[in-house]
């Protein structure tokens, strides 16, 4: 299997303060990879660092063995990197679908072609399915601030499908989401996953979310990577259960 | 304001538009006048509810573009340029020095920005003034000509009035194809979560720098009406106080409605003129009833409406609900 995404000895420093001190993995394509570690260990910096919300201080992110470090997040989005947020990032005035129509327009045309060609029919109807696909019917047309915290999340989720993206970073998807809603989540992430080859880092702190829905899982601790592997492995290593998981 | 049904909606419309065609055609010289201004005032304040109301970018500018398009359609047309040409190169000049006022945007908000567009509203307004060579400085640009549409020469105030009023709507169709086009959606995506927007691939800078120059862009059409609306100018109207009426315009008449402009510039050209009888006091009728407003709704009269209808909504859902509910206990 091929890397989607390498990322080579990021480093991100606020003033004195390391957040990222050198991390090194690879997302191959196809899987989903879970990130946990501690609060504060630095994982949301990592994400930032890699989708261009912030510079990195030193290292590299490739994409498809392309240097993409440096790109803005709207140019990395256009590649196909789309995220979720782990507080709530939608648009409250903006009723569910214009949401996700939003979420897909920049994938189409030129910006020009958007002004005069009005490109939304198809954008409308893969609104719809996505709709359809995370059972948001109901909500369609209600402006998505009106919308539970849940709800929210999900579309959220929904959001960063929109564009078809090969590789999706996931901050605490699950966080606040009640268990029933939990479980839907994971079998749409598990769909995607499958039927559109779609490859996922999922940060998270719920480990049986984590465990159950990853093919490998990354462990962060004070800015470094302290273990990698699958979920059972990670699981007994000595380190982790000293740094995160506890006895 | 989706809460009212298609065909009234449309009917009230015709019947506005009826009646501003017809009622004016018996008002006299003045009464033309401030109802021409309120037309050109009206294309200022949409354009400014573009790049604030919608796009979320504040600006304290939009009277210096105002300016600039006077004074292209006064240096243009007293050189015997026809005014079509001279709206074009206003458009294209307030067009692209709105696009360069628009990068500081992209490094500071809110406040900060306002502080970068009102020292640009003085650099302007000093251009205008010290510039004699090109403006006529304080002595100001005299005698500039009415335009001959398609044969028919607008000289009289009704024939003008006519022009702003087609200029009105040829702008505001603009406007609501814009608005309702995925641009309409990015600038709003802009104004709410420019973070989240940046995500899904909205390119924030170009839209930023778009919302700046077309919004300045239409304060440059509202001046080159001005010019041959007034036949006379000087520096003095496009100070920072026009800037600031534009930006009051806007915020009264509700920011992000697409009405809101015209109601801001109603209220802020003719109720002056109604609050007349008063005599001394009018400016403090006036600005109270500005406090009071704003303190009731801080989005603007259209807020109030918007309002009304979103309560009404949810009462009409939650009876829906209770329907449902009450057949769904009797089933059972």
């Amino acid at each position: 299997m091929s890397a989607v995404l390498e990322v080579s000895d990021i480093k991100k420093n606020f003033g004195g303060i390391s957040a990222v001190g050198g991390v090194s993995f690879d997302v191959r394509e196809g899987e989903i990879l879970g990130l946990i570690g501690p609060n504060g260990c630095g994982k949301s910096t990592l994400f930032n660092c890699i989708l261009g919300q912030l510079t990195p201080s030193g290292g590299e992110v490739k994409l498809d063995g392309k240097v993409v470090t440096g790109l803005r997040p709207a140019e990395l989005n256009k590649l196909g990197v789309s995220r979720t947020f782990q507080l709530l990032q939608v648009f409250p005035k903006l009723s569910v679908r214009e949401n996700l129509i939003l979420a897909g327009q920049e994938h189409q045309g030129s910006m020009a072609s958007r002004l005069v060609g009005r490109s939304d029919a198809g954008l409308t109807e893969a609104a719809n399915q996505m709709i359809g696909f995370f059972k948001l019917d109901h909500l369609a047309d209600e402006p998505a601030g009106g919308l539970s915290y849940g709800q929210q999340k999900l579309l959220d989720a929904a959001m960063a499908f929109m564009g078809g993206p090969r590789l999706v970073l996931l901050d605490e998807p699950a966080g606040g989401v009640n268990p029933s809603m939990l479980a839907d989540l994971k079998e749409r992430l598990v769909a995607i996953n499958r039927e559109k080859n779609a490859t996922f880092v999922v940060i998270e702190h719920n480990m049986e979310f984590v465990m159950s829905l990853c093919s490998r899982v990354m462990v962060m601790a004070e800015g470094k990577v302290l273990a990698m592997g699958r979920p059972d492995e990670v699981r007994k290593n000595p380190a982790v259960i000293e740094a995160y998981l506890g006895h | 304001m989706s809460g009212f049904a298609k065909p009234l909606k449309i009917a009230f419309g015709l019947i506005v538009i009826a009646a501003l065609i017809a009622v004016p055609m018996n008002f006299n010289r003045y009464g033309l006048f401030i109802l021409s201004q309120w037309a050109v005032m009206a294309i200022a304040a949409m354009g400014l509810n573009l790049t604030l109301g919608y796009a979320g970018q504040v600006s304290l500018a939009q009277g210096a573009f105002v300016g600039i398009g006077a004074y292209v359609a006064a240096i243009m047309t007293t050189h015997g340029w026809p005014l079509p040409a001279a709206i074009v190169v206003a458009i294209g000049l307030s067009f692209a020095v709105g696009w360069v006022l628009g990068y500081p945007a992209l490094r500071v908000q809110h406040h900060y920005l306002a502080f970068v567009t009102l020292a640009f509203s003085t650099l302007a307004f000093l251009v205008f003034r010290n510039e004699s060579w090109l403006t006529g400085g304080i002595y100001g640009i005299s005698n500039i000509p009415r335009p001959h549409i398609f044969g028919i020469a607008t000289n009289k105030p009704l024939p003008f009035y006519y022009v702003c009023l087609g200029s009105l709507a040829i702008v505001s169709l603009a406007v609501w194809w814009l608005i309702r086009s995925p641009w309409g959606r990015a600038f709003m995506a802009l104004r709410e979560n420019p973070l989240r927007a940046q995500s899904l691939g909205v390119d924030t800078r170009r839209y930023t720098l778009m919302a700046f120059a077309i919004g300045s862009a239409l304060g440059g059409v509202a001046g080159a009406l001005y010019a041959p609306l007034t036949q006379y100018i000087d520096p003095v109207p496009f100070n920072l106080s026009l800037s600031l009426d534009l930006l009051m315009m806007v915020i009264v008449g509700g920011a992000g409605f697409f009405l809101g402009p015209f109601l801001g510039a109603m209220i802020a050209v003719l109720l002056p003129e109604w609050l007349r009888f008063t005599e001394g006091y009018y400016l403090m009728l006036y600005a109270i009833a500005v406090m009071g407003l704003l303190i009731w709704s801080p989005t603007g009269i259209l807020g109030i409406l918007d309002r009304y209808l979103a309560e009404r909504r949810t009462k009409a859902a939650s009876a829906q609900r209770a329907v449902a509910k009450s057949r769904l206990e009797t089933v059972q």
